[in-house]
């Protein structure tokens, strides 16, 4: 029986009840896993995301699908390939995307191969995204719904561990999801979005500088959590803000300077702990630099690559040329200048619904 | 309205009755006429509080009995874990600062959790003998850790993950001699072995039904005539004052059937104990990488843990149970979490050994065809589990 044995990831939020519920009713065997990612005792219930377990309400859902469910405990793992990584970034001047980096190394890696160590073969998930069959694999598509599409998190995942997977929800929309769980009767129908980060509870900038703290280094500790000076970019001192990691580039609010007009917030510079600022116009770049490129199947053959590229989960994306360099290192230019070009996010390339791959963005390209 | 969660049971084989055991029918047959047509409280004065009184009377008895106690002697409890905190509650209640408690390193966390919470905010120091390799505590090292101060000391009758029986007796001799109350948890022995109050010498055991086909939600504080008890449960009278609470009459019928059936049976329940264990441990001994814990030691007759080399023995009882075969890696209240068995690391165990444990307990139940059918598809899995294991990352 095992041979066709499906795990399934269950959070106890809606999507991933719903996925396991469709799992279990088209009649293959299937388990239900539920991952302790983070101490949840400090983190306030409902609503919170994906990671953030509610285990009660997994527990009821496999119930409700008739399926057995185990719990596994992962939360040494999770701090050491999310959350340390997203506190070093916000040190470090970037802003970044936890829940790639979560579906890249904790959900399609420790995860997947939980599941294979229990006879599965196959992990599906709750995320909207679809997986379809290529000449060359299993490639990775938009979500039919596209608010709902998650496709942009799921990037860096590798032809071999799509063949693992099954996404039930893709070809659906979130309305249809929410009335199956109606009519199943699940008791997770009503549950609310989670568009949080799930491992924070309040501001991010105040977990930033606990964290920075209890690791007894970074400009955090020992009172040095001091407000980051904010300059424009011909060296005018304009004031002093919060600490740098409290910013991320684009972000308007929050500065407490005064000036004559609307400032962003164009760069976040950690060694100096400065910000630097200037008017929406200067947030334009032609394109950007890139490192880790990643992709879904083989390789393209060099040279310059027609892609539209997303520079951040909710970007609408923009027609784009994508040069690979030496080391991983790649630069992508806009057909457009677009705004906001932050290091720390991800810049993933569609072909159409189709998402290639992408990379992790160090900088804006230069002119 | 909403559609009724799944109401299935379980099919499969249950090989962790010391978590919990299967309801004797019987037990269910009796009980349920308390849960039906018959309706008092046992402290009510009229015919239906005295038929009430009466049913849990006869089932306090049978508990006795089983004890080689007498029936005043046997204070109800809702659970083990009641049971003996209301033991170390009281023994803490009246220690003064810089007292002693001493207990086995791998008591029920109903004793070393409540001990160390309690034990801290009294000033009380709280001394953990830890077992031996074989799975038993060594007498002379408790007796080292005895102190003129000491308030109370706790050793469990048997290892509820081992099964290693340990030695009350000779315990108890030290600290009668000392003038230490003893505490001795036989949750886990009762029903297994025989088990004579007189005999061990301990001035306080706690026994519990569901671990020998009896209820959930019954059990019982033996306390030696002549020993105070304050109660936990403050409140009405009951119990002769030991323990306020309306007393429990299903569960408490069901409890003293199960005590009555459990004195009648032993002799043929432990003979066919130690035939699915022998032929258990003779298949497991043909296993690579397969060690019994506690073997040298004497054990319940139900009762193995053993370690299976180059696997989680989380990994390898979620296998087993998506395969029909309920096991369990150790402590009941211990699992969900990947953190080794504090008993087996308290043996002097390696985490990584640790991690790789199983617990199988049988029940009065169990069959042989179930050991037969478990061996080869435990073989199965075992290897399965290891070559995916080498390929994968440890």
């Amino acid at each position: 029986m095992s041979s066709r044995l499906t795990a399934i990831a269950m959070s106890g939020g809606l999507d991933s009840s719903v996925a396991a519920w469709l799992v279990a009713r088209s009649g293959v065997p299937a388990v239900g896993l539920s991952m302790l990612l983070w101490d949840q005792s400090s983190v306030a219930r409902n609503g919170r995301c994906c990671g953030a377990l509610d285990l009660g309400d997994a527990r009821r859902a496999a119930a409700q699908a008739g399926i057995p469910h185990y719990t596994l405990r992962m939360d040494e793992e999770f701090r050491r390939h999310v959350v340390d990584p997203f506190v070093d970034d916000y040190l470090a001047g970037r802003t970044p995307s936890p829940c790639v980096r979560c579906n890249t190394f904790v959900k399609f890696d420790l995860l997947v191969e939980k599941a294979r160590r229990l006879g599965a073969s196959a992990l599906a998930t709750g995320h909207y995204a679809r997986i379809v069959a290529g000449p060359d694999g299993p490639e990775l598509h938009a979500a039919v719904d596209a608010q709902k599409d998650q496709s942009y998190f799921l990037f860096e995942l590798s032809a071999e561990q799509l063949a693992f997977s099954r996404f039930p929800l893709g070809e659906r929309t979130k309305r249809e999801v929410r009335q199956m769980a109606r009519d199943g009767g699940l008791a997770v129908a009503e549950k609310g979005e989670s568009m949080e980060v799930c491992f924070v509870d309040g501001e991010i900038s105040d977990f930033v500088a606990r964290e920075a703290a209890a690791r007894r280094e970074g400009p955090a500790a020992g009172g040095a959590s001091g407000g980051a000076r904010v300059v424009t970019r011909d060296g005018r001192e304009l004031g002093t803000a919060g600490p740098y990691y409290g910013y991320t580039v684009g972000q308007r609010r929050g500065l407490g300077v005064a000036s004559g007009s609307r400032l962003y917030v164009l760069e976040v510079l950690p060694s100096e702990n400065t910000l630097v600022v200037g008017d929406e116009a200067d947030l334009l770049a032609p394109g950007l630099v890139g490192e880790r490129l990643h992709w879904i199947g083989p390789p393209p053959p060099s040279g310059a690559l027609e892609v539209t590229v997303k520079i951040r989960s909710r970007h609408p994306g923009v027609a784009a040329l994508v040069r690979a360099r030496e080391g991983g290192r790649v630069e992508v230019e806009f057909a457009e200048p677009q705004r906001g070009v932050t290091p720390g996010q991800a810049a993933v390339f569609y072909r159409g619904e189709r998402v290639l791959g992408g990379c992790w963005i160090c900088a804006t390209l230069a002119e | 309205m909403r559609q009724p969660v799944e109401s299935t049971p379980v099919r499969g084989v249950y090989f962790d009755n010391n978590a919990t055991t299967p309801l004797d029918p019987r037990v269910r047959a009796a009980m349920l006429s308390w849960m039906a047509e018959e309706c008092g409280n046992s402290s009510s004065a009229h015919r239906f509080g005295q038929r009430a009184r009466e049913a849990v009377e006869a089932a306090r008895a049978e508990v006795a009995r089983l004890l080689g106690a007498a029936p005043e002697e046997m204070v109800f409890t809702a659970s083990g874990t009641e049971a003996n905190n209301a033991v170390v509650r009281d023994a803490l209640r009246r220690a003064e600062p810089g007292d002693r408690l001493v207990v086995s390193g791998f008591e029920h966390p109903s004793i070393l959790a409540a001990a160390a919470a309690w034990a801290a905010a009294a000033g009380v120091e709280l001394v953990r003998v830890a077992p031996g390799p074989d799975g038993t505590v060594d007498p002379e090292r408790v007796e080292a850790a005895l102190a003129p101060r000491t308030r109370l000391a706790a050793l469990m009758l048997a290892n509820n993950e081992l099964g290693t029986v340990q030695p009350v007796a000779a315990v108890a001799e030290l600290c009668r001699r000392r003038g230490v109350p003893l505490l001795c948890d036989a949750v886990q022995a009762v029903g297994k072995i025989p088990v004579a109050v007189a005999e061990l010498g301990a001035d306080y055991l706690t026994v519990g039904a569901h671990k020998f086909h009896g209820p959930l939600g019954a059990a019982a504080l033996w306390i030696r005539p002549g020993v105070e008890l304050a109660p936990l449960l403050v409140g009405g009278s009951q119990e002769r004052h030991r323990r306020a609470s309306t007393a429990n009459v299903p569960a408490l019928v069901g409890f003293g059937l199960a005590c009555e059936l459990a004195r009648a049976e032993l002799p043929q329940r432990v003979a066919r104990w130690r035939a699915l264990r022998e032929r258990l441990e003779g298949g497991l001994a043909g296993l690579t990488e397969v060690v019994v814990h506690g073997a040298a030691a004497p054990r319940l007759p139900h009762t193995t843990n053993a370690a299976f080399g180059g696997v989680l023995g989380q990994e390898l009882m979620m296998r087993l149970d998506l395969a029909g075969f309920a096991v369990s890696t150790g402590a009941a209240c211990g699992s969900g979490t990947i953190e080794p068995s504090a008993t087996l690391l308290a043996l002097g165990l390696s985490r990584k050994r640790a991690l790789s444990a199983l617990r199988i307990s049988f029940g009065a139940q169990n069959r042989l065809e179930e050991v037969e059918a478990f061996l080869p598809l435990l073989a199965t899995e075992l290897e399965a589990l290891r070559g995916i294991a080498a390929a994968g990352r440890a």
